[in-house]
């Protein structure tokens, strides 16, 4: 899913200034990321308020990125959303333009920062698995990807900083070289490695629309 | 004709020795020059590093036209840090119009390690891919794109790094083929403190007959102090310096004569080990002992 960070109190403050406010949040991937679901709008409806800070209403949409159904969702919050001098959205950098595409009269603004599609590890703990570079290599890798997860997104082996499993520039992070030469020997697929790859099609990367008809 | 005098003295089997320029903070060419002079006649090319550990500096390339203005041949590096494909092909072309003729691929350091750690880092392609790139450019006469040169194609000597103290040996060895595949003639590599692990290195290499495919120079960096002992040990990603070597430097009366006795021992043993066709000698900020060095040890006339 998504992962997102929320951003710090102190810049959403300053983007809200003295309100009013209308929250939304998303019931996807920010409930799972605990950045925007029901208990993260509940809890910044209450600060605000506490800090004199009017909030005109709120709402979690289900999820926030899609147009249609999110339009449908915040028809009965017409009035809230109209006495609100700013949407505060806490959903991803998608659920943001969405509520904005909604809204265009209205100052929108975004509360999260969007990290990575991830991994939920355990509660509250998520990595990066896939950055979404449109020409997807993972299977000579094992089912590893090491665009996403080597900061250089080395794609022909490892470079020579690792340490004891763990990446160069991060000692908590595994390095992803060392997992994927752990999984293939494991299953006797080092051979995978051999082959040369090229220089990545990033032109894939820059796709903007698509359609389910597409193919 | 060879391509340059390296390539030339690789393809001798004469024992080879190179050395390292680390280009200035500024854009004061009596740095380089400096240094150079101090060089000249210690090593038959010299690497100018391409903002090393991701910290910005006059580019390799002005510091290799800077060496060649003074008749010295230089190994410009070149990393896929900071350029994608079409600023990397471009400066190939441009260095090799200018008369560069050696060039190290490298992937680079990440840009967390350097100056700029906000800085994005490229990494477009890989020092694998850039060598086949450039070998494609040199032999083909064509940019990765399979778009045509128009004109002649640049005439290079390329060269690769290795990490004999990387791990996973197996998959360390797979990517030092690929470099080789991909039209490395020489590689040089980490600096060595561990000889035990370097020849254990070289064992795997020359097993996998690599050593016959590539000029292996073997990388020594004295150390100059405890400070500089201390970061190599615990901080310089991919170094090994065992405890004996760094104690040696720790308890020394005169820590820069002891790294300096250090690296005479160790280029001397290195001379005895089969497989290895020369000596990179890096001594940033300490060049000044760089031709001492290459005497004492026989290496340079």
């Amino acid at each position: 899913m998504i992962i997102t960070r929320q951003k710090d109190l102190q810049e959403i403050l300053e983007k809200i200034g003295s309100g009013p406010v209308f929250l939304v949040g998303c019931n996807e991937c920010a409930t799972l990321c605990g950045t925007g679901g029901k208990d993260e709008i509940t809890a910044l409806s209450t600060l605000f308020a506490s800090k004199k800070i009017p909030v005109s209403g709120s709402i979690v949409l289900d999820p926030a990125c899609h147009l249609l159904n999110s339009k449908q969702l915040l028809k009965p919050c017409a009035a809230q959303v109209d006495s609100a001098q700013i949407i505060l959205v806490m959903a991803c950098g998608n659920g943001v333009q969405t509520v904005a595409e909604l809204y265009p009269e209205k100052q929108v603004v975004g509360g999260t920062d969007a990290l990575f599609i991830g991994e939920v590890i355990r509660a509250g703990v998520f990595e990066k698995r896939c950055s979404l570079c449109g020409d997807c290599l993972i299977d000579k890798y094992g089912g590893l990807c090491p665009v996403a997860r080597c900061p250089k997104s080395m794609l022909n082996g490892p470079c020579g900083g690792a340490a004891n499993g763990k990446c160069e520039i991060n000692a908590e992070m595994p390095c992803v070289w060392d997992q994927i030469y752990t999984h293939l020997k494991k299953r006797n697929q080092l051979y995978l490695l051999k082959a040369v790859q090229p220089p990545k099609d990033w032109s894939k990367s820059r796709e903007v629309k698509v359609s389910r008809d597409h193919q | 004709m060879t391509i340059s005098n390296l390539a030339e003295a690789l393809e001798s089997g004469r024992f080879v020795v190179t050395t390292e320029i680390g280009p200035p903070k500024d854009c004061n060419p009596g740095k380089i020059r400096e240094k150079a002079e101090l060089l000249r006649g210690s090593g038959v090319a010299f690497n100018i590093t391409d903002n090393q550990t991701a910290v910005t500096r006059m580019s390799s390339l002005a510091g290799s036209i800077l060496l060649l203005q003074m008749g010295m041949e230089p190994i410009m590096q070149m990393t896929c840090r900071d350029r994608n494909r079409i600023g990397l092909q471009s400066d190939v072309l441009g260095a090799a119009a200018l008369g560069v003729r050696n060039i190290l691929c490298l992937t680079g350091d990440a840009p967390s390690f350097g100056n700029h750690p906000q800085a994005k880092g490229v990494f477009d392609v890989d020092a694998v891919q850039l060598l086949h790139i450039i070998s494609d450019m040199t032999g083909k006469g064509v940019f990765q794109s399979g778009d045509r040169l128009s004109g002649p194609c640049p005439q290079l000597c390329l060269g690769a790094a290795a990490n004999p103290f990387a791990e996973p040996l197996e998959l360390q060895l797979m990517r030092l083929e690929k470099k080789v595949d991909a039209g490395a003639v020489f590689v040089q590599t980490q600096s060595i403190y561990n000889l035990e692990r370097f020849t254990r290195w070289l064992d795997s290499v020359r097993e996998a007959g690599l050593d016959r495919r590539v000029r292996i120079l073997a990388g020594v960096t004295p150390l100059k102090s405890v400070k500089m002992a201390q970061r190599m040990k615990f901080h310089v990603p991919g170094t090994d310096v065992p405890d004996a070597v760094y104690e040696r430097i720790v308890h020394a009366a005169d820590p820069a004569e002891e790294g300096y006795r250090l690296a005479v021992e160790t280029i001397e043993a290195l001379r005895e080990v089969r497989g290895i066709h020369g000596i990179h000698i890096t001594a940033l900020f300490w060049e000044s002992i760089i031709p001492q060095l290459v005497r004492e040890t026989g290496l340079v006339p």
